[in-house]
């Protein structure tokens, strides 16, 4: 039995983020950070492991410098990293992303007491589509918005977060579940972490690792593989001054409640 | 014959999803089926409901309200509660049976997990969590002017994209805008060579319409198993709701020296502004150190550091070591007697009035206009 | 001379910034309000190897090196002074000792525990009559008659760690020797005690200026009976090793200093670019600019002077007078930077709602403890051969 965990490294977006003088992102303004549902989902498989003594496996598809991110969780325990990253690779919206992902999972290979375990989304795309999808080509069981995941032999039994409560779900190995931040908190790096992650194995898998595999050609993958394409993208106008309201009566406060609501605050 | 989603030319209609929660249909649906009535309209198509449910036709009719023309219902004791793999195969098999050309869920934690789905199994494009739809372009032109610090010119030439080195026209695609960058970036996302083009959107954006029409009910033969369906549901619990702290709220009041005339009822109209927005109390250190309220609300240098979507300041001056709590917030709205209070110059919305008058209206002017949405 | 750190020191000081950011900083300032140890902290930090940086993974270290371990106590200073002490004298004082000068008994006996955070540890040298003249030891330990033990008398003050250790290495005299010249002087030995050996107790916890939350007090030895194998290193040679062990403490405090003296000048960059005065930001005036510029400089170079000491003592160079010069300079620019600091807060700065009082408060001991500044300076001039 394994776990794998697929992971991002994401821009901080969280904290401030510069906007270029043309209205674009200042992209390189922001922190790089491991993404947090990810965070939760590495701990949900730590946790495992400290329980059952089962090797995890961190999963990635990125530029060249996530293989740092890869040695950090290694540095929280992670036994083994995969590095997707390949040139053709890039653009890949996510679908494509989630069939070459798949594609790794698969070459690697899945066996039937294994877990699939993912964040629920990432902090940039916001899209929360790539996890359900690796399960549906990987023609794996998902829940997702896990809040609590117990393993009893080859059933999981996970608490499956709802706004206004939640559902308990089984489900048998193998399957994916993809993880909320309320699930767990994340451990640190350990200092004998740290002083071994650089000598875990970490594999590195690239276009031609993967062409041969049928989920895998030139149409599946990057901008000709991705069924969405950005028509345009704009940064929303940045906050001016505060704008002092005349009055303080009824008026006043609809106008207010009139201008939240205009903003989708409300 | 086998699907194929890249037959654009064979799909039509507008789909949206009708996600219901034990036998409920959720608010969300009512705004989709409005949103989707406009992009039926502008495309000159039928908009259809999908319903998915046991024993669920009484609650079809209401969607002919908002303006759907059909309302394809599927009820089945297997679809009583939701699942991944049942909710998919009905749904991904009408889809390949019937061919919408747009495909429209809530973005509920339901439909995030479902909707990628079936994007997948349909080999389709998905954008989620779209804040803004669009097909005709005037429209679609006449948004960006407004909401994006895009200059004119470039608004204007939109029209064609290059698709596998073919120009393709965008008129007739589905426009979705939706955040990015936890908000920072907004990007309009197009699906133009597949079909259904689908969306999740975000609750509680979409206007509600009404539109009202009869709609046809249709029962379209389907087939589900017990052995489609991978997972077992044990139970569904509906929880009240749980304690919101300061740091993870993405709304806070506060209250400051200002409710010291009245500090119980301070207290209470701080609540439920609080309460009305679905966020959490905070307050200053004057609020904490003269015993009004315990530590655990305050906000700023020896309190928490907050970074909510909006910071409701009550009666708060603004001194440095609160603003150092909060002044990362998205929307900083003050209340304060004094005009020259310092709140005033890190807030977005400042009204210089007495708390006690100001909270009772913006209570009820913030309901009217959650109403009216 | 490559000035760069390895991979796996800058991943380890990201875990440590982190770590400090989020478990450390919340209990600073209520921990040094409250005189209280952090033990919970030490608890996590355990968990994450940090109470065994630099020692080996067969004794249960995290197979670290001293400069990571010395980035550790830096890190935890930038945001707190106590909790960055705990570490520097449990692991500098007593597991380094032990590890330096023990058997291979001593070291499976006691080096697993206190690298796992299990047992913290602490080191007994001085005493009200033995600060920085420590030749004036009174403490003694003598064989009993048995010869199987020996009994220890006397009483040490000012100890870090001293109520919540349970080892300690104690610094004694056991009997008369003769120096080069032939003229008589006192035989000093180290030994290991643990606080469940008879006639062992802990004194009453000191109230300080700073590093309140560090627990320091007197170690009383009433005829206290200790077995023999608890001498560490030969009988006759515990001056040296204390003076050895002071070397590599000395290290640990300049890490100290340095931390103090940096997370001050964090902080008053980010209050001077918040703090309006005249109608602008007092990050504007030049005299802040200045000020910082200096105060940034000071502590730069006092990361220098650490690392490098840090350095030598990894790769078995003889390190003695950089440790000394490190501490020296990291000290006093850390009590200089600290109290500048509170000075561009201005009045703010002398409240407790703002860490600097603190951070200034707790710098100062840094010019004191393992060894005085005028010590420093003592064995630099002493290295250099000026007599």
């Amino acid at each position: 039995m394994k776990i794998i965990v697929t992971v991002k490294q994401v821009p901080d977006t969280s904290g401030k983020v510069a906007v270029n003088p043309d209205g674009t992102l200042d992209r390189a303004s922001m922190q790089t950070i491991i993404n947090p549902d990810d965070m939760n989902a590495v701990e949900a498989a730590l946790s495992l492991k400290d329980e059952l003594g089962c090797k995890v496996i961190a999963f990635t598809m990125g530029p060249p410098p996530a293989e740092g991110m890869l040695r950090e969780l290694m540095a929280m325990g992670v036994d083994e990293g995969v590095l997707i990253t390949a040139r053709e690779f890039g653009g890949s919206d996510t679908y494509a992303t989630s069939q070459i992902i798949a594609a790794a999972i698969d070459t690697y290979g899945v066996e039937p007491d294994d877990i699939i375990l993912a964040g629920r989304q990432a902090i940039d795309g916001d899209t929360a589509q790539v996890g359900p999808q690796i399960a549906e080509k990987l023609h794996l069981p998902q829940i997702t918005y896990a809040g609590e995941i117990t393993k009893n032999g080859n059933e999981i039994t996970v608490k499956r977060i709802l706004e206004d409560g939640y559902m308990t779900i089984k489900v048998q190995t193998p399957c994916m579940i993809t993880c909320i931040k309320e699930l767990n908190n994340p451990r640190y790096m350990s200092v004998g972490g740290v002083f071994e992650c650089y000598q875990k194995p970490l594999v590195t898998m690239t276009y031609e690792t993967l062409k041969d595999h049928p989920l895998i050609d030139k149409s599946t993958i990057g901008l000709a593989g991705s069924p969405t394409n950005i028509l345009t993208s704009f940064t929303p106008p940045q906050k001016g001054a505060g704008m002092m309201l005349e009055g303080a009566g009824k008026e006043t406060t609809d106008k207010l409640a009139g201008i939240l609501a205009a903003k989708h605050i409300i | 014959m086998a699907f194929n989603s890249a037959d654009i030319a064979a799909f039509k209609n507008v789909w949206v999803f009708c996600e219901q929660r034990q036998g409920v249909m959720m608010p969300t649906t009512f705004e989709l089926i409005s949103e989707g009535r406009k992009l039926a309209n502008e495309l000159g198509v039928e908009l259809c409901g999908i319903l998915l449910g046991d024993n669920v036709d009484g609650i079809a009719p209401e969607l002919g309200k908002y303006g759907a023309d059909k309302v394809y219902v599927f009820n089945s004791p297997l679809l009583k509660d939701y699942t991944t793999d049942g909710y998919t195969k009905v749904i991904v098999e009408a889809v390949e049976e019937i061919k919408p050309e747009i495909l429209l869920f809530g973005a509920s934690n339901i439909g995030r997990d479902l909707a990628p789905r079936c994007a997948a199994r349909l080999h389709t494009g998905l954008c989620a969590d779209c804040t803004h739809l669009d097909i005709d372009m005037p429209n679609y032109k006449g948004f960006l002017k407004e909401a994006s610090t895009l200059p004119a010119e470039r608004i204007d030439k939109l029209g064609t994209v290059m698709i596998n080195r073919e120009p393709h026209s965008v008129e007739r695609d589905l426009k979705m805008t939706r955040p990015a960058f936890g908000g920072h970036l907004m990007a309009s996302i197009i699906c133009p060579r597949f079909r259904p083009a689908m969306a999740t959107v975000r609750p509680g954006v979409m206007k509600k319409r009404e539109c009202p029409k009869t709609a046809e009910i249709i029962h379209p033969a389907f087939n589900l198993t017990a052995e489609d369906i991978g997972t077992n549901v044990t139970e569904t619990v509906k929880a009240a709701k749980k304690l919101v702290d300061l740091i993870g709220a993405d709304f806070i009041v506060s209250v400051g020296r200002g409710i010291s005339k009245d500090v119980e009822k301070g207290i209470e109209l701080g609540q439920a502004l609080a309460d009305e927005l679905g966020g959490v109390l905070g307050s200053s250190r004057a609020c904490v150190d003269a015993g009004w309220i315990t530590a655990d609300h305050q906000v700023g240098q020896t309190g928490k550091t907050v970074h909510p979507k909006v910071y409701v300041a009550l009666g708060i001056s603004g001194a440095i070591q609160h603003k150092a709590g909060m002044q990362e917030s998205e929307c900083i709205i003050a209340v304060n007697k004094n005009e020259n209070a310092p709140i005033f110059e890190v807030a977005d919305y400042g009204i210089v009035g007495d708390l006690f008058k100001v909270v009772p209206e913006l209570i009820e002017s913030i309901r009217a206009a959650k109403a009216a949405k | 001379m490559d000035f760069h750190l390895t991979k796996e020191q800058l991943l380890v000081r990201k875990m440590y910034r982190e770590f400090a950011e989020n478990e450390v900083k919340p209990l600073a300032a209520e921990i040094d309000e409250e005189e209280r140890f952090p033990m919970e902290t030490v608890e996590k930090m355990a968990k994450l190897g940090m109470m065994g940086i630099y020692f080996p993974k067969e004794y249960g270290g995290a197979g670290g090196d001293v400069l990571s371990y010395a980035m550790c106590v830096e890190e935890l200073a930038k945001v707190c002074g106590t909790t960055a002490v705990v570490v520097s004298a449990h692991t500098s004082l007593c597991a380094a000792p032990i590890f330096e000068n023990g058997t291979e008994e001593q070291k499976m006996k006691y080096l697993p525990d206190l690298c796992a955070g299990r047992k913290i540890g602490a080191f007994g040298l001085t005493e009200p009559g033995a600060g920085t003249d420590a030749q004036g030891q009174q403490t003694t330990a003598v064989l009993d008659e048995s010869g199987e033990n020996y009994i220890l008398n006397g009483s040490k003050c000012f100890i870090t760690n001293g109520n919540v250790a349970s080892t300690f290495v104690i610094i004694a005299v056991t009997g008369k020797t003769v120096d080069k010249r032939g003229r008589s002087m006192k035989e000093i030995s180290a030994f290991i005690v643990e606080s469940t050996d008879p006639g062992f107790s802990q004194g009453k916890h000191e109230k300080k200026m700073g590093i309140r939350g560090s627990s320091t007090c007197d170690l009383i030895f009433e005829d206290c009976v200790i077995p023999k194998d608890r001498l560490l290193g030969k009988k006759g040679d515990g001056f040296k090793i204390a003076m050895k062990t002071l070397d590599g403490g000395r290290i640990g405090i300049a890490s100290q200093a340095l931390g103090l003296g940096e997370g001050a000048v964090e902080e008053a960059i980010k209050y001077t670019k918040e703090r309006v005065q005249f109608g602008k930001r007092i990050s504007q005036f030049q005299n802040t600019q200045f000020q910082l510029a200096d105060m940034h400089t000071r502590m730069q170079a006092a990361q220098f002077l650490v690392y490098s000491a840090a350095m030598k003592k990894q790769n078995h160079e003889p390190y003695s007078m950089d440790a000394a010069m490190a501490k020296l300079f990291a000290a006093e620019a850390a009590s200089d930077v600290t109290r500048r600091a509170v000075q561009l807060f201005g009045g703010y700065g002398y409240t407790r709602e703002y860490p600097v009082e603190r951070m200034m408060r707790d710098a100062k001991i840094t010019e004191i403890y393992e060894g005085t500044s005028e010590v420093q300076r003592m064995v630099i001039a002493s290295n250099l051969g000026v007599k």
